[in-house]
């Protein structure tokens, strides 16, 4: 049975908003992410939200939800006491394009930052070959979904702006130590990377990204932690280095690998790389009144609005969305295969 | 290609990027605010508590039954009551020096740089943040990439010390087990033994005794004994917020339980001897 349940839903853009109020239905078994659609189809058809797969699987409905950085579609209702109002506003670390619509651009520049996997030396693809109990400390950040609720409730970049270009955030740290931990990834230096480039050494673990993370990652014991120790083996523990010496490991160290990073992402020529033709995202076009077209019979263009604007096809050449930067690696071997493993710093949704 | 209409905030340059105006500093309306006030209770009526018992010099050995409180481990100042100092006593006798003096300061350390702790009063006691979403107490922030906070890092070598005093506990909880010339076994001994019990778990539960013994490998494959090690101090490095709070709990209750027979408050109870 529905009943009239009293809503709180930020709306406005980067010029400014407030949080307008709703009495819409609530039905059993609904999640918030049900109610913005019944928003749409009932009282406000142009709040902008952006969702795709209603299963907590695709990491786009991303938002504060009572003041708790949640998933839309993962939030059920009945979690709510029936006379209780729900708050609903966009995530506040990025910048918002429109209603619970943010540019998570940021997040994408930090991706593209980070190396990529770098493939074993003398080994095909194809011919890679792992150990369970090697790989399975990576896999569980492979279930990442990118919804990047971690990244806006990090205090770190939350309430401190200024520390968004020294500061890579949670989910890049979990791409660092999912790397570094991979038994075939050819890196030395991610530890390394990690505190002077991704800024590791702002976190104070804290622990919220773990509490928000909607796939269960245990980011900062099994990541963050771990990673934060691998750099103090290099750089503060004198036992190790002891032991370094006497045993001589260092001089097995390929010293090449030790030394700075040359790559794209290391050196921070992909940072503001062009997206499409270096137009950032931004709301689709509105109406004189300030609202926005619902129906796509009235839009200019078939299909939804989008974010980038609309666009023709075929892209013109050199006019591509993205381009990845090319990839460098230790120069082990020159004459090393050096195609990746087909999966990209930059898994976008 | 069509253009987008003109909208305020939208310049020629690009829209401006700014985060959404939200007036209120949080909009959580769970009580946030509980989790961070119980630890700053709880912390600080412990350090209170721990304090004052360093500094009283007295009631923390019962010689009868070679009880001696984890506080007073090991004693070694010249104020030492008989049969209580079991490495000597080089240290003088200064109200300010514990007796315990060269082990507490590790052991200080080794809660300090906790990875647990550092949660607990970062929230807590720092306000940095106190609670997810919740705007953090300070205006600016550096993390634990500069002085003080950088030797943070330095916890592992207070996980080295705390495993040497791990052992001199565990003696002293051993050693209990003498009343005079035979042995002897009360309430005390379950107490003592039940404090070291939890002082090891606490203490191999660490984040750095995880990364020591397996983390930090690349293979396990080829390490198969760190491995099991390593998931060995995993299960328990699960509990290590848990195993923090009880060894907190067991260590004042060792010690209250110390003071009150050596003071003759009450009388142990003894099961044999």
């Amino acid at each position: 049975m529905g009943t009239k349940r009293h809503f709180r839903v930020w709306r406005g853009d980067s010029a400014g908003g407030d949080i307008e109020d709703f009495d819409v239905e609530v039905n059993d078994g609904e999640v918030v992410l049900d109610i913005i659609h019944r928003l749409q189809a009932t009282q406000t058809p142009d709040l902008a939200c952006r969702w795709n797969c209603k299963a907590g699987k695709c990491g786009s409905c991303s938002m504060e939800i009572n003041g708790k950085p949640r998933l839309g579609c993962m939030t059920r209702m009945s979690t709510f006491e029936e006379d209780e109002t729900v708050t609903i506003t966009p995530l506040r670390t990025f910048p918002v394009i429109r209603d619970l619509v943010t540019d998570v651009s940021f997040n994408y520049d930090k991706a593209r930052e980070t190396p990529a996997f770098a493939p074993p030396p003398g080994v095909a693809p194809g011919d890679y070959r792992m150990q369970q109990i090697d790989v399975e400390r990576s896999q569980e950040f492979r279930k990442c979904i990118e919804c990047f609720l971690c990244q806006n409730t990090c205090h770190v970049v939350r309430d401190h702006e200024e520390n968004k270009a020294a500061f890579s955030g949670p989910r890049y740290f979990i791409r660092a130590a999912e790397l570094d931990m991979h038994p075939l990834d050819d890196r030395e230096d991610r530890k390394e990377y990690a505190q002077s480039h991704q800024g590791m050494g702002f976190c104070n673990i804290t622990k919220c990204c773990t509490e928000v993370c909607p796939e269960h990652i245990k980011i900062t014991d099994n990541a963050i932690i771990p990673m934060k120790e691998r750099v103090v083996d290099r750089r503060y523990d004198p036992l190790v280095w002891l032991g370094r010496k006497i045993f001589r490991r260092d001089q097995l160290d390929d010293s090449e690998s030790m030394a700075p990073s040359t790559s794209v992402g290391v050196t921070d020529v992909a940072k503001g790389a062009p997206f499409t033709h270096t137009r950032g995202p931004e709301g689709p076009e509105v109406r004189e009144d300030g609202r926005m077209d619902v129906s796509e019979i009235s839009l200019p263009t078939q299909g939804g609005p989008s974010p980038f604007g609309d666009q023709e096809f075929p892209m013109p050449p050199g006019r591509v969305a993205y381009q990845q930067p090319a990839p460098q690696y230790p120069h082990h071997g020159e004459d090393g295969d050096h195609s990746t493993d087909g999966r990209h710093s930059t898994e976008t949704h | 290609m069509t253009t987008t209409a003109t909208r305020p905030g939208v310049g020629p340059s690009g829209p401006d990027r700014s985060r959404a105006a939200i007036t209120a500093k949080t909009l959580r309306t769970d009580r946030w605010w509980l989790a961070p006030l119980i630890t700053f209770v709880g912390l600080g009526a412990w350090v209170a508590y721990a304090t004052v018992r360093v500094f009283m010099h007295k009631w923390y050995f019962v010689e009868a039954y070679h009880y001696l409180t984890p506080f007073y481990s090991p004693c070694l100042t010249d104020r030492c009551v008989e049969g209580s100092a079991l490495f000597g006593t080089p240290l003088p006798s200064f109200w300010l020096l514990p007796e315990a003096a060269l082990t507490l300061p590790f052991l200080l350390l080794f809660r300090l740089t906790c990875y647990y702790y550092r949660k607990a009063y970062y929230r807590a006691f720092w306000l940095s943040p106190p609670a997810c979403a919740v705007p953090d107490g300070h205006a600016k922030y550096t993390g634990e990439t500069r002085f003080p906070l950088i030797f943070q890092n330095a916890h592992r070598y207070a996980f080295y010390a705390a495993m040497i005093i791990s052992l001199i506990n565990t003696y002293d909880a051993i050693i209990a087990f003498r009343s005079g010339d035979s042995f002897g076994f009360g309430l005390g001994n379950i107490i003592l033994v039940g404090n070291v019990v939890m002082l090891w778990l606490y203490t191999l539960s660490c984040h750095s005794c995880r990364h020591i013994t397996g983390g930090r490998l690349k293979h396990f494959s080829k390490h198969p004994v760190r491995y099991r090690i390593w998931t060995f101090v995993s299960k328990l490095n699960v509990r290590h917020m848990q195993l923090a709070w009880i060894t907190l709990g067991t260590l004042a209750l060792t010690d209250f339980y110390v003071m009150a027979l050596s003071a003759g408050w009450f009388s142990d109870l003894r099961f044999v001897g």
